[in-house]
């Protein structure tokens, strides 16, 4: 019956190709290293380059569920709380005797279930937005660690443990080798799988997704459960490096961690953006604090900067490639968008 | 005054890869009503947008009343009075029916800028009085129906004055009494002096309104003619290029054992007590008036929605979770009645689109494979001769009925044993018609248990085995087909009251 044919070649072309965000966020990057290597001549060197990293790749291991998160149309703003209870957890159970690595498997176990009490209170009352399941979780989360802890700190860990934050392998810090792993697993998971077809899918269209026999409700848990996890993983390193932890812990990480998915590229409506964006903003970030520490311009000056950087990507990206996004036919887009507005509301 | 109102010459348009309008020309005169017909994909909706300003024509001239204009947008096909109806209802749910219909152009205080809503609904009032509307100016839009939803469209038309009044494909969504209710509109208007463009590949509509009849084909234009010197056939031929001998394929009818039953199943102010069965190799037709309670029922069984009490059983098997993922693993596909909302992701491929409802198995061990993905949905769209350059054109761009088809061949990518098509033909042309009925038969012959729900009567009797007619929630008969006629599937719809009325 076949009168034509079809073809199956993808849209290719220099033109697609270079218009991509990411190659802004390279621009940003080299930029970024050109002033900061101006700015101090202790800056360019390899060495203190790649040394560097364990200053700023803790929260980064945050960035890549949270990519899934906002892909998925949602939001997860108790993630900073999770890595001070379960970091909290960890430290009260080893010192009261649990041997160390039952400690830090609590403290996976503790997070993940943070993430996985988020995703049931989200599937179980739909018409709850992730936006408030989150904020009271996140004061919870970090009200129980006030608890457990009160204002004290905790730690004495053995010396061993130092090597998570600290240690390397031949040149690199283990932590940089330990992200770059991640990234590479959650790189596939969202692009190679049917698992992150998923997501996307629910990201663009909820409701078809679900008509097409997709577990919704599942994909959601499991989203946020992972969420969980790797705020425990992000716990183990930050604890490590700090030698010791305190219930006010990685407060505004979520913030931070938001930002850099966002000016990755991913689209707060969901159901666009790579994962390589917000990989790239991890390293912006980072360099641009790193470098600016060098110098000793004031942290509040570096908010600044990077809350400037987050307004400009937002209205780069709606300016220059939300067109591109945009239904051609405009109608459509208009009955969309509204159609969505129910859906919108996970 | 001269008597046509709208010409276009010569109007071009391409998107990328694909030209969309070739050379076209269209007449419009004064107070009367123009069908415009074609298959999907001509590019009639494509024209409408040209004439409303949303694409800008790469070449051709557009004159109004004899005046050549060029239209940039929106806003100046507003100020010269032309106005359209789009192929699907865009509106604002959350608002009232008054703020709907004002939106855009809404009259503000020069002072104050403040709106004036107490005039704005009077004035929304006298506009549906006008229109026969059974909705007040305060009704929130997303609680209308479809049809009612149109006639706030049209309402909005009237309240910019628009001298033409451009409707796509209104009626697809539309069970005919509704249908009629629009022609009755539609002619009022005509004898109001507003000249109408409509849109429709329901051959009755064209003859029951328009006086005169466009055809395109393949971005072309093929003629003008006055309604009543164009037969069916030849004008089958100046869209399709052939001429369409047999709409509905022989059936090949083999019914082996049953594979669906139902067992009064109700759910609360939907549906009571629906019973009926579905075996091996039947074409089940369901029809009834709208809101009689049939896609809810096929949501049911499909688990989109949970029935209160009744039963379903798949192959004996008793089917219970309610989820779409269930159904689709035990082997019930469903075509959804809202493409866009419901059966689509309109930013993606029509590869990726295909294969959605069935990822397991175009992956293994969850990874997916592409080169198998693109396969099939190459496959299956060139079986569905969906119009387009690649599977990797984005559904967004494709023209309504071939979207439809995606849908369709999202069906196709799994084993099922039973289908159930929500008015499948909703805006499909006639060839694609019969190459989805021809798939039916098709999958009717390969065993499928087939349940097809649909308004078209021509449909129902042409391609199924059983009906089961519905009326306000309940199976109010299951008839035969061989032995139904339109008279006994309408008498059974409609309640006694309505039959007087109709
Ligand atoms: N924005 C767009 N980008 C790319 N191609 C497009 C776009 N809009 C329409 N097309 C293409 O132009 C052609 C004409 O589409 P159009 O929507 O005008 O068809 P139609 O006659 O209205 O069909 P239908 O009866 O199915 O609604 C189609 O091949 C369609 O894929
Ligand atoms: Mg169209």
């Amino acid at each position: 019956m076949a009168e034509r044919s079809i073809s199956v070649d993808r849209p290719r072309g220099l033109r697609t190709f270079f218009l991509q965000w990411e190659w802004l966020l390279v621009l940003i990057f080299v930029v970024v290293n050109v002033i900061n290597s101006n700015l101090s001549p202790y800056y360019l060197n390899l060495g203190s380059l790649v040394g560097s990293t364990n200053a700023f790749l803790d929260m980064a291991f945050l960035v890549l569920p949270m990519t899934f998160v906002i892909v998925l149309g949602c939001i997860d703003i108790s993630v900073a709380s999770t890595v001070a209870l379960s970091a909290v957890i960890m430290a009260t159970s080893f010192n009261a005797g649990l041997p160390m690595p039952l400690a830090m498997a609590l403290c996976l176990v503790v997070s993940t279930a943070c993430g996985l009490v988020n995703g049931l209170i989200l599937v179980k009352f739909k018409e709850l937005p992730a936006m408030i399941v989150t904020l009271s979780t996140m004061i919870v989360y970090r009200g129980i660690a006030y608890v457990i802890l009160e204002d004290q700190a905790s730690g004495h860990f053995p010396n061993w443990f130092s090597f998570l934050g600290w240690g390397s392998i031949g040149p690199l810090p283990f932590i940089l080798i330990a992200f770059a792993a991640c990234a590479v697993l959650f790189g596939l998971l969202l692009h190679k799988t049917s698992f992150g077809r998923k997501v996307f899918a629910m990201g663009n269209n909820l409701t078809a997704a679900r008509y097409s026999g997709i577990k919704t409700d599942s994909v959601i848990v499991a989203v946020f459960a992972l969420t969980g996890l790797m705020a425990g993983v992000t716990a183990l390193f930050l604890t490590s490096r700090m030698g010791s932890t305190r219930p006010n812990v990685a407060q505004g990480y979520e913030l931070a961690v938001i930002a850099m998915v966002v000016l990755g590229g991913v689209s707060t409506s969901g159901g666009s953006g790579r994962i390589g964006g917000p990989i790239l903003a991890i390293f912006i970030i980072g360099y641009l604090t790193y470098g600016l520490g060098l110098v000793n311009i004031k942290a509040n000056v570096l908010l600044i900067i990077i809350g400037s950087l987050l307004i400009l990507s937002v209205l780069v990206l709606n300016l220059r490639f939300g067109k591109g996004h945009r239904r051609p036919a405009s109608p459509n887009a208009k009955m969309i968008a509204a159609g969505k507005a129910p859906d919108a509301k996970l | 005054m001269s008597d046509t109102i709208l010409e276009l010459r010569g109007i071009t348009k391409t998107f990328p890869g694909v030209k969309a309008l070739d050379e076209v020309s269209f007449e419009l005169r004064r107070g009367e009503i123009h069908a415009l017909m074609g298959e999907n994909g001509a590019g009639k909706s494509t024209l409408i947008k040209v004439i409303t300003g949303v694409y800008q024509p790469d070449s051709g001239q557009i004159f109004l009343d004899g005046k050549s204009e060029s239209i940039r947008g929106p806003l100046d096909s507003q100020r010269l009075g032309i106005a359209a109806i789009y192929q699907h209802v865009t509106c604002y749910p959350d608002l009232s029916v008054a703020e709907n219909i004002y939106i855009g152009h809404e009259k503000a205080h020069p002072v104050t800028r403040k709106i004036d809503w107490k005039e704005l609904h009077a004035k929304a009032s006298e506009l549906l009085r006008s229109l026969d509307a059974d909705f007040g100016s305060r009704s929130i839009m997303g609680g209308l129906s479809v049809a009612q939803q149109q006639i706030v469209e049209i309402a909005k038309a009237l309240s910019t004055n628009a001298r033409i009044i451009i409707m796509d494909e209104p009626t697809a969504p539309l069970t005919k009494r509704e249908s009629e209710d629009l022609y009755r509109i539609a002619e009022a208007l005509r004898d109001r002096g507003v000249s109408i463009i409509f849109i429709s590949h329901r051959l009755e509509d064209m003859y029951r309104l328009a006086s005169r009849v466009t055809v395109f084909r393949d971005s072309r234009y093929v003629g003008t003619w006055s309604v009543d010197s164009i037969s069916r056939d030849e004008l089958i031929v100046a869209m399709v290029g052939r001429s369409i001998t047999q709409l509905f394929p022989v059936r090949k009818v083999s019914i082996g054992e049953e594979v669906l039953r139902v067992e009064s199943l109700s759910r609360t102010g939907f549906f009571k007590d629906v019973s009926f069965s579905l075996r091996k190799g039947e074409i089940l037709a369901m029809t009834g008036l709208v809101g009689a309670g049939r896609t809810e029922v096929c949501e049911a069984i499909y688990g989109i929605t949970r029935a209160d009490s009744g039963r379903v059983f798949l192959s004996g098997e008793e089917l219970k979770a309610a989820h779409p993922s269930e159904a689709l693993r035990l082997g019930i596909g469903y075509l959804p009645e809202d493409r866009l909302k419901q059966g689509l992701v309109l930013e993606w491929a029509i590869a990726t689109n295909v294969t959605l409802p069935s990822l397991e198995r175009f992956s293994r061990l969850g990874w997916m494979d592409r080169r198998r993905e693109d396969a099939k949905a190459k496959e299956l769209a060139e079986r569905l001769e969906v119009k387009a350059n690649s599977v990797h054109d984005l559904v967004a761009t494709l023209s309504g009925g071939n979207q439809q088809k995606v849908i369709v061949a999202k069906l196709l990518t799994g084993d099922m044993k039973v289908i159930i098509l929500d008015e499948p033909t909703k805006g499909v042309d006639v060839g694609a018609k019969t190459a989805i009925f021809n798939i039916m038969n098709e999958l009717a012959a390969a065993g499928y248990g087939i349940i097809m729900v649909s308004s078209e009567m021509p449909e129902v009797l042409g391609m199924s085995d059983r009906i089961v007619v519905m009326r306000e929630g309940r199976v109010s008969a299951i008839l035969e087909t061989s032995s139904a006629t339109q008279e006994t599937i309408l008498g059974a719809a409609m309640s006694a009251a309505e039959t007087e009325r109709a």
